[in-house]
């Protein structure tokens, strides 16, 4: 019998890896390497589009680019407010659906549901939510007392951004409280009574056993989400389309109009580029801060 | 220090289950109270109870004449060991014997001070800067001890603290609970399935079954007295042998023997007739008043021989003196070592039913 | 006094639990109702958008915009459905959407269990960073790939063909099934692998024998994961498929999108993104055990 446990690669191996592995090179390693290339290159418009190699003028352009700049603090006061505003919810679901209780498969179905619904199509929703003159979000604020007058929320910078981080919110929280269910039923239930029998109360239990035991799963998610907020595309291109004047416009979707519409695509690859370094750095360092805290040894 | 007792508790769970029907005791300063039974019968839905970490259905509970069944666990002030240990994962075991002291708001330096007296009552002290990952099963269970300590409680719960560890281990951790218990002020009631460890550590023991108690007797009392078939035979290892049969004037007839009745025995028609295994006489030569017997199995256990032997149509075992015993043996049921019960399991004395055993 | 809210209620599983299923609130009656309130209300918040769209498609452009906000559609109109189906190539969307996912998540799907087979069995030394190395790919934002790609899709003429998108797919989506698939594989016993090798069955016959059919419901949960992923997307579709007749329906229904939003007919729109999003929401409804432990499987362990 070939010896399974002698050494990690065997031929058999290897081929059942083949496919896979080829599949991602083509569609995620060379893209990334050719981006990576045509990030140095100058885009000429002569008979066709020619590259000119360019070193790093296309990062020093960058530096030098107010809009790029405005893009990067948008997608961080978007990514920031988001992550933290499911962060908290998300927890906070987790925490109500923590129970056993008749119908918990069906609140939990609807609370995932938001997930499973294509981000693209619901930013219409939302759009139509946040519609100044026949939306829903005027209406019930109006209805609860709280506005005196009708919000444009799509056609200022603050309230958009703020419509966008209240879709986004909506959209990913069920994930980070799925995750924070997963580790809410890994905490032992007697050491929570231990805990109760110590004196503390709810709070104090809360604050001190769950959610220091939470939060390995907890920074995973946060991990996860940073990420995936940062690149949000579909959102920012259907609910506001950048606008107002840019105020929402993100690293992505300055990508994707170096690309698209300027046609300068050394440019949208350093664009692209950047912003994953980025983003990348503060992931790691993200990760590193909390780690040694995070694990018993 | 007063005195902890309940009352009638019934504890019914939403499904149904009557886990608890009607629970009497008491538990005293300084004394140790075991609840004993196999599981299922309600022995750990009671201290859950007195903790607080169920209510009751009905029923009450005091501390000397105050009633907590309202105090929520919190504040019972109560000192409890779990089966698992539940120490907190995240903290220094330390923080762990100390964390009931803080939310109290125990001064700094004198919640230090407990803390590593108690470490060192338990030979812990060296391990206070680690995490209970780290520690062995052995350890974590002395943590878990330590944390009840700690606090100096009213009264004791430990949930079957010893079934975790090996065996070894476990004989060992019996006798430093012994010496423990010996010098604590509160009441300590401590539940387990087994009977050694119950025999061992108790001053009284409450021998339950399907939400009640059977017996709350002291140990051996339980053993030459128990009040029940149940007790009987759950107390004592080897088993118990007993044989059912029929009353015809004054003999009992079995599927092994008949056996005389003693004057004044009340019961029925149908009794049960039982003896410990120890005190079966067994010999080579004919014994006046006994049975020859057909030995079946002879299991040599080192400072005794437990043979299982046929009588007649039944089998008994005896515990014999450790050497070869021949196929045929003598046996013999000393009137006086025989335990009687009526075919509703409750125990007989000669002149009168009833026994040592109240509820 | 303990409120149950913050604290984790009773599980089963403990020896001493016989007593079935744990109840929600243990007595304290405010807290029970304040915990009712809670959970409705994050209902509420989860089921709300989509439901507004759903009322919103079933009412008369009237009362699409008037104001104040009509919430009830009465009476309860399908014009817009009607026109919907008869009007714009929306059928083809949905189908383009579904022909497109289906390929995917098959392709998908395979090339993870033979990845997820291989690694199973690999001892630690090697699986870690090849897993560690794969949940590293998947964290890529796609804009990064979208250009690069682009150029692929149209050198090898794939615009508007579905390959441009199924491929693409299939690869974003491996991570995420491979995650899923081999710590399914993992939990099989060894010697069920031994047994077979001993029986003479080749690599791939054991997957297709042994793995694949023990290990079901992760294979389940793993394509209906794929599944909802490859639907939703919407980046790469709005990129390479320009025409009605091959777009999906994500970027179909969002290409409408543009400056002015006054001149959309919402009722219309709102029956669109219901049909659009009407699959999904069954999906999640029948699958949902197997939608959550999948997707808390690969955090847990991360």
């Amino acid at each position: 019998m070939k010896a399974v446990r002698a050494g990690v690669w065997t031929r058999e191996r290897a081929l059942l890896l083949l496919p896979a592995a080829l599949l991602l090179a083509v569609v995620v390693v060379v893209p990334v390497l050719r981006v990576l290339m045509l990030s140095v290159n100058r885009v000429e418009l002569e008979d066709g589009f020619r590259l000119h190699f360019a070193g790093i003028e296309p990062y020093l352009r960058l530096w030098l680019d107010g809009r790029w700049w405005t893009a990067l603090r948008n997608t961080a006061v978007f990514t920031v407010s988001s992550v933290a505003l499911e962060m908290t919810l998300g927890v906070a679901f987790a925490l109500v659906l923590h129970r056993a209780f008749r119908g918990r498969g069906l609140a939990r179905a609807l609370v995932m549901l938001p997930w499973a619904l294509p981000t693209a199509v619901m930013a219409l929703a939302w759009a139509w939510i946040f519609n100044d003159s026949f939306g829903v979000a005027n209406d019930l604020l109006r209805r609860l007392g709280l506005l005196p007058h009708p919000i444009a929320w799509l056609g200022q910078p603050v309230t958009a951004m703020l419509a966008m981080v209240v879709a986004d919110v909506w959209k990913t929280t069920p994930f980070v409280a799925l995750i924070a269910l997963a580790g809410l039923q890994a905490i032992p239930e007697q050491v929570l009574e231990a805990a109760r029998l110590d004196g503390l109360s709810a709070w104090q239990r809360f604050r001190r056993v769950t959610l220091p035991l939470l939060r390995p799963a907890l920074l995973v998610a946060v991990a996860f989400r940073a990420v995936q907020a940062y690149g949000a595309f579909d959102l920012v291109y259907v609910m506001t389309g950048g606008g107002p004047g840019g105020s929402t416009e993100t690293v992505s979707l300055y990508a994707f109009q170096n690309y698209f519409r300027y046609l300068d695509f050394g440019y949208g690859s350093a664009v692209a580029t950047t912003g994953v370094l980025i983003v990348t750095a503060l992931v790691l360092a993200l990760v590193r801060l909390a780690r040694p805290r995070a694990e018993a040894a | 220090m007063a005195d902890l007792t309940g009352h009638d508790l019934v504890k019914v769970f939403p499904d149904g289950t009557r886990a608890l029907d009607g629970v009497s005791f008491t538990a005293r300063p300084s004394r140790v109270l075991t609840l004993l039974g196999p599981s299922g019968c309600g022995k750990s839905t009671l201290l859950r109870v007195i903790a607080g970490l169920e209510r009751a259905t009905s029923g009450t509970l005091r501390f000397g004449e105050a009633p907590f069944d309202e105090l929520p666990p919190g504040r019972r002030e109560v000192g409890f060991v779990f089966q698992n240990y539940a120490l907190y994962p995240h903290l220094t075991i330390a923080d762990n014997l100390g964390l009931a002291l803080e939310v109290r708001r125990v001064p700094r330096g004198e919640r230090e001070r407990r803390v590593r007296e108690t470490a060192e009552m338990l030979g812990i002290a060296p391990l206070l800067g680690r995490r209970p990952a780290q520690l062995s099963g052995g350890q974590q269970q002395r943590v878990a001890l330590g944390r009840a300590l700690v606090r100096r409680p009213r009264f004791y719960l430990l949930d079957e603290p010893l079934s975790n560890l090996d065996a070894l281990l476990r004989e060992g951790m019996r006798a430093e609970l012994k010496s423990l218990f010996g010098r604590v002020e509160s009441a300590v009631i401590y539940v387990t399935h087994d009977q050694a460890e119950a025999m061992s550590l108790s001053h009284e023991v409450a021998v339950m079954r399907a939400g009640r108690i059977l017996q709350c007797a002291p140990p051996l009392a339980l053993y030459t007295r128990p009040a029940d078939l149940f007790v009987a035979t759950f107390v004592g290892s080897p088993r118990m042998t007993v044989w059912r049969g029929r009353r015809d004037g004054s003999m009992l007839h079995t599927e092994g023997a008949a056996l005389a009745t003693p004057a004044g025995l009340g019961g029925g028609d149908q009794l049960d007739v039982g003896i410990r295994p120890e005190d079966v006489e067994v010999s080579d030569r004919p014994l006046p008043g006994g049975w020859q017997a057909t030995l079946e199995v002879s299991e040599p256990l080192g400072a005794r021989t437990l043979l299982t032997l046929r009588i007649g149509g039944a089998t008994a075992r005896a515990m014999a003196e450790r050497r070869e015993w021949p196929a045929r043996p003598w046996v013999r049921w000393p009137a006086d070592r025989l335990h009687w019960f009526d075919a509703s399991g409750r125990r007989l004395d000669p002149g009168g039913p009833g026994g040592s055993g109240n509820r | 006094m303990t409120a149950p809210r913050g604290g984790a209620p009773r599980r089963t599983g403990g020896p001493r639990d016989r007593a079935g299923t744990a109840t929600a609130g243990r007595g304290v009656p405010a807290a029970r109702v304040l915990w009712g309130l809670a959970l409705a209300l994050v209902l509420a918040w989860s089921v709300g958008p989509a439901a507004w769209q759903a009322l919103t498609a079933l009412k008369p452009d009237a009362q699409i915009t008037h104001v104040p906000t009509v919430y009830l559609p009465h009476p309860v109109t399908w014009k817009h459905v009607e026109t919907l189906w008869s009007r714009k190539p929306f059928g083809t969307y949905l189908a383009n959407s579904a022909w497109v996912a289906t390929w995917a998540t098959l392709l998908c799907v395979s090339f993870a269990a033979l990845a997820a087979a291989g690694l199973a069995r690999m001892p630690g030394r090697g699986r870690e960073p090849l897993l560690l190395g794969l949940l590293f790919l998947s964290l890529f934002p796609p804009i990064l790939l979208l250009f690069p790609l682009y150029e692929g899709v149209r050198w090898l003429g794939w615009i508007n063909h579905p390959l441009a998108l199924i491929l693409p797919y299939a690869a974003l989506n491996l991570p995420l099934a491979v995650w899923v698939l081999e710590s399914a594989f993992r939990q099989l016993p060894l010697e069920l692998d031994e047994a077979a090798r001993l029986d003479g069955l080749s690599a791939l016959a054991r997957i297709r024998r042994i793995h694949l059919p023990l290990a079901m419901p992760a294979v389940a949960t793993a394509a209906i994961l794929v599944f909802i992923f490859c639907w939703n997307e919407f980046m790469l579709a709005l990129t390479f498929m320009t025409t009605d007749a091959c777009k999906t329906v994500t970027a179909g229904i969002a290409s409408v999108s543009g400056a002015s939003l006054y001149e959309i007919p919402w009722g219309q729109l709102s029956a669109a993104i219901v049909l659009a999003t009407l699959p999904l929401v069954l999906l999640v409804l029948v699958f949902e055990r197997r939608i959550v432990s999948g997707l808390t499987r690969g955090a847990i362990k991360g």
